[in-house]
């Protein structure tokens, strides 16, 4: 009982893991969603990664020609007011919308579990002083908490990241601390103190690796909400700046004024990230199901 | 139980204390303030006129007293005065409240009569076809952007009418301003009725695999009324306290709806004072939803003691 193995979990759950495509099949077997949220998230990474192969034009060159054109088959899903291509728009967008929600997704992690650890870990008046003020930043919206950060760093790319980490922090925190509060209960930690382990390790050998699972299945939810708080951050223009094409950012500028004369420039741009978030909610269920037995149905 | 409140009512005001000083230093760390703002728009820079200006706003004072001066007067009942139009803070928020407390309303009462019942049937359905539609457009719902499903909205009236509604305006009468509003509450709502089947739906599995459903079962009462009556009672605990947090989720979500539908809502109006850095209305929004969250979760705490016997607090 040290760390997280997912062959492990796997063949309990009855997967055949001696082979190297035995536990995959069996994922996709037994978790058709789970793989279809798997392969929609590799589909967008892959994107990102090789936007500049699968796109034509340059996503931030203007061409007042083709303003507001319609799509087509040389403008697949049209052109923005400034004649910006919405496909590579789109395409170069999943850099931008990715790195800012994984970037703040596992700096908020990183965050949470070290204070998660530390006051599950600690107690005494640091997990007394720590659990009052993740509670205080608790009391407000996610959304509202990420706005006044945005607003009080200043629009950046960073700045976007780190307001939206701030908020996740205590989410994750608390899980960790609740967790850190039982293990620290069970029998293997109180064996490794028998034979006098120093509690440093104790907590970096035993009780953090155990943490794992529950922080996995966390993370991956709260990477869809990282998506979504990044896209509404953007779209009312407290998030990522100019001139980077963020998915959000595609809505504002293309707002109210255009559900009449433009839909393409509404509709793209938002299928793109309710994809990502339905593909990020598909794995983190069936990450739950697989890690989390108690909620095994 | 009366120690309890006392202590729990404790926490509270320090919880409020906390956020009070939370938002204050982080607008005070804010780059630019409305001087800086109101000189840029105008294209010139009198460092004097940008001087008094400051003065008169009381922003030339060190932080503390700056703080002092804003707690002093919200305990006298004085908001202090929005800098944009120069009007008492509370005149500028209180007309807004009812409008966004009407959307959050009809949005949670949307969000339950929907999801709950959604949730029930699909885990008494547990992996039929039924089942698997519930649950892919659920978890869909929570895959949208609120404020991206008001735009869809918003374009399905422009197909079917050629206009869409405005709201600038409050929509006089009862039934009209119910139509209207069931439309922005609707966009943000789905996110909420998408969670609440969710949670419906695992809650009452748990339920339903429970020993006093097998001995329900056993002595041969009927499949409705287990499911109905005996599981559902207690599924629904874990709901209640859902409805409690994604009523404060929902103030999130209003700030993008009210945006999309262009609605004179409170959440809408603190994104306009963010980017003013209109300091007093900032600081009385925040706290104003704050208070709002921390009463929320206040009285579901209590609800929860009421509707399960088994919590009791103060011991």
């Amino acid at each position: 009982m040290s760390t997280l193995d997912f062959n492990a979990e796997l063949s309990a759950a009855g997967a055949n893991v001696k082979t190297r495509w035995g536990s995959v099949r069996f994922f996709i077997r037994r978790y058709p969603l789970g793989a279809i949220g798997a392969v929609i998230m590799a589909v967008f990474v892959l994107a990102a990664i090789f936007a500049p192969f699968i796109t034509v034009y340059d996503p931030l060159t203007t061409n007042a020609a083709v303003s507001l054109a319609k799509p087509s088959t040389q403008h697949w899903l049209g052109c923005d007011f400034m004649g910006r291509d919405v496909y590579s728009r789109i395409i170069y967008g999943a850099r931008i919308s990715l790195a800012v929600s994984m970037g703040s997704m596992l700096l908020g992690s990183g965050v949470g579990v070290v204070l998660g650890l530390l006051s599950g870990y600690l107690l005494g008046w640091f997990d007394l002083i720590t659990q009052r003020f993740l509670e205080m930043m608790q009391s407000l919206p996610l959304l509202v908490m990420a706005i006044i950060m945005a607003a009080a760093l200043g629009p950046s790319l960073h700045n976007t990241i780190l307001a939206i980490a701030i908020p996740l922090v205590p989410y994750v925190a608390r899980v960790i601390r609740s967790n850190t509060l039982s293990l620290r209960e069970q029998p293997f930690v109180e064996a490794a103190k028998a034979i006098g382990m120093s509690e440093r390790r104790i907590a970096l050998r035993h009780v953090l690796p155990n943490t794992l699972a529950p922080l996995i299945v966390l993370a991956t939810a709260q990477l869809g909400s990282t998506i979504l708080t990044e896209s509404s951050l953007s779209f009312l223009g407290l998030g990522v700046p100019e001139p980077h094409p963020s998915w959000g950012r595609m809505l504002y500028e293309s707002a109210a004024e255009y559900v009449r004369t433009a839909p393409w420039l509404v509709i793209f741009p938002g299928l793109a990230i309710s994809f990502v978030v339905f593909g990020t909610n598909l794995l983190g269920d069936a990450l739950r199901d697989l890690l989390d037995p108690r909620q095994r149905s | 139980m009366g120690s309890y409140l006392v202590r729990r009512f404790g926490l509270m005001l320090m919880t409020l204390f906390g956020i009070s000083v939370l938002i204050f230093v982080l607008l005070r760390l804010t780059p630019g303030n409305i001087a800086d703002i109101l000189f840029d728009a105008g294209g010139y820079v009198d460092p004097a006129d940008k001087k008094k200006i400051e003065h008169d706003l009381g922003l030339d004072k060190s932080i503390p007293e700056q703080y002092a001066d804003w707690i002093g007067g919200l305990l006298h009942g004085d908001l202090g005065f929005s800098y944009q139009t120069e009007k008492p803070a509370i005149e500028e928020i209180a007309p807004r409240i009812p409008i966004t407390a009407r959307l959050a309303g009809i949005a949670l009462f949307f969000a339950v009569i929907i999801g709950v019942p959604l949730g029930v049937v699909s885990a008494v359905r547990q992996n039929t076809k039924l089942d698997y539609v519930l649950r892919v457009i659920s978890l869909s719902g929570l895959s949208m952007p609120a404020f991206w499903l008001g735009l869809l909205i918003l374009m399905g009236f422009v197909a079917y009418f050629g206009t869409i509604p405005i709201y600038s305006e409050q929509p006089k009468g009862f039934w009209n301003a119910l139509l209207m509003y069931s439309v922005p509450a609707a966009a943000v709502g789905f996110r909420s009725s998408a969670l609440m089947m969710r949670l419906t739906r695992s809650s009452m599995l748990e339920v339903l695999r429970q020993d006093y459903i097998r001995t329900a079962r056993s002595k041969g009462a009927p499949e409705i009324a287990i499911n109905y009556y005996h599981a559902l009672k207690n599924a629904l605990l874990p709901v209640i306290t859902v409805i409690g947090i994604e009523a404060a989720f929902l103030l999130g979500g209003l700030i993008v709806t009210e945006t999309v539908f262009n609605i004179p809502g409170v959440a809408r109006f603190l994104v306009e004072a963010i980017r003013w850095r209109d300091y007093p209305m900032v600081q009385n929004l925040v706290m104003f939803i704050a208070v709002v969250v921390v009463t929320i979760n206040f009285a579901i705490d209590m609800l929860y003691a009421a509707v399960d016997p088994r919590i009791k607090y103060g011991n």
